[in-house]
């Protein structure tokens, strides 16, 4: 690739996030960047594809949580595919746990990561979010009064436009 | 119509009860649509479906007149951009309906910003699903803040 090529290259960025909330809050931070990156996005279930976005920017993680943590091997092997296929500038994630196996698998494969703690986390940052910031390139809380040494605060969901 | 929705995680069987029974008391037999999440409770006088998908989802909010759900934040947020009143029931991780209180703080939070009407008990729940003149709170945009978009970008080499 000849370097003015590269340089015409949209950032290419792997937006992350489970269903509902999640999903909704991933949606309403990429929609804020249209026209500015290219998004991949992955989710976890085949209807949560985002209107509009082609089958080969879509890619399923398996779900879990505390009540089937075994389905978390499964959801990292599918989190290093993922991120070996789509090559990402960076990946972002709005949680919650599959998010999580998809920034580590992004940061042993080298690529930036940021993790965006969900809005409804007003009082404390998510157990999910207070790892993701010992590991990810960079770590978000949407409640000022939440941001630390290793959390900032640059904005949230909440915009009135 | 009535939307009453429990997000995508768990159950909430107490909620759901208490706005069945709140539902047969609707006057013209208002219809409601409860999104249960696979509970043990049947509802009567709601029709009930465990899940939907998120364009589904979106048809139901758009078709209510009022819109009543756990403190989720998918919920709060989907009823602000659509400019709808949201009356929002915080589940309790005391009662296992959580796995924390963030729910009661999220409820909080609406309150203290008037962004929305919070019922913690039925006789508020019953007086507000009652009420045919509640409107939004708050709207918000379809998108998240710039700044944020900007600082996103800004991390990119």
């Amino acid at each position: 690739m000849s370097s003015k090529q590269k340089d015409d290259r949209m950032p290419r960025i792997l937006a992350v996030a489970s269903l509902g909330g999640h999903r909704i809050q991933l949606l309403r931070i990429t929609s804020a960047m249209a026209g500015r990156a290219d998004v991949v996005y992955a989710s976890t279930t085949v209807d949560a594809r985002p209107d509009g976005v082609a089958d080969d920017h879509y890619h399923v993680i398996a779900d879990f949580s505390r009540r089937n943590p075994w389905l978390i091997i499964k959801a990292f092997a599918q989190a290093w595919r993922i991120v070996g296929r789509v090559r990402p500038d960076l990946v972002v994630t709005t949680g919650a746990a599959p998010g999580l196996m998809v920034l580590a698998a992004a940061r042993l494969r080298g690529r930036r990561t940021l993790w965006i703690d969900s809005a409804a986390n007003v009082q404390q940052m998510s157990l999910s979010g207070r790892i993701a910031s010992r590991i990810s390139s960079a770590t978000l809380t949407q409640w000022p009064h939440l941001a630390n040494k290793r959390v900032q605060y640059h904005g949230n969901v909440f915009n009135q436009k | 119509m009535v939307f009453v929705t429990i997000g995508t995680q768990e159950p909430f069987d107490r909620f759901i009860k208490i706005v069945d029974d709140i539902a047969a008391s609707l006057p013209d037999n208002e219809e409601v649509v409860a999104q249960i999440c696979h509970g043990q409770y049947q509802p009567r006088h709601m029709k009930a479906v465990n899940r939907v998908s998120p364009d589904e989802f979106d048809n139901l909010m758009r078709c209510a007149r009022l819109i009543v759900a756990h403190a989720g934040m998918g919920t709060i947020l989907t009823a602000m951009q659509m400019n709808k009143p949201i009356v929002v029931f915080p589940r309790k991780a005391s009662l296992g309906e959580h796995r924390n209180d963030h729910q009661t703080a999220t409820a909080e939070m609406l309150m203290e910003r008037g962004w929305a009407y919070v019922a913690q008990d039925a006789e508020s729940l019953h007086t507000l699903m009652h009420n045919h003149t509640l409107a939004p709170k708050h709207t918000i945009g379809t998108q998240a803040s710039p700044e944020l978009a900007e600082y996103i970008l800004s991390l990119i080499p």
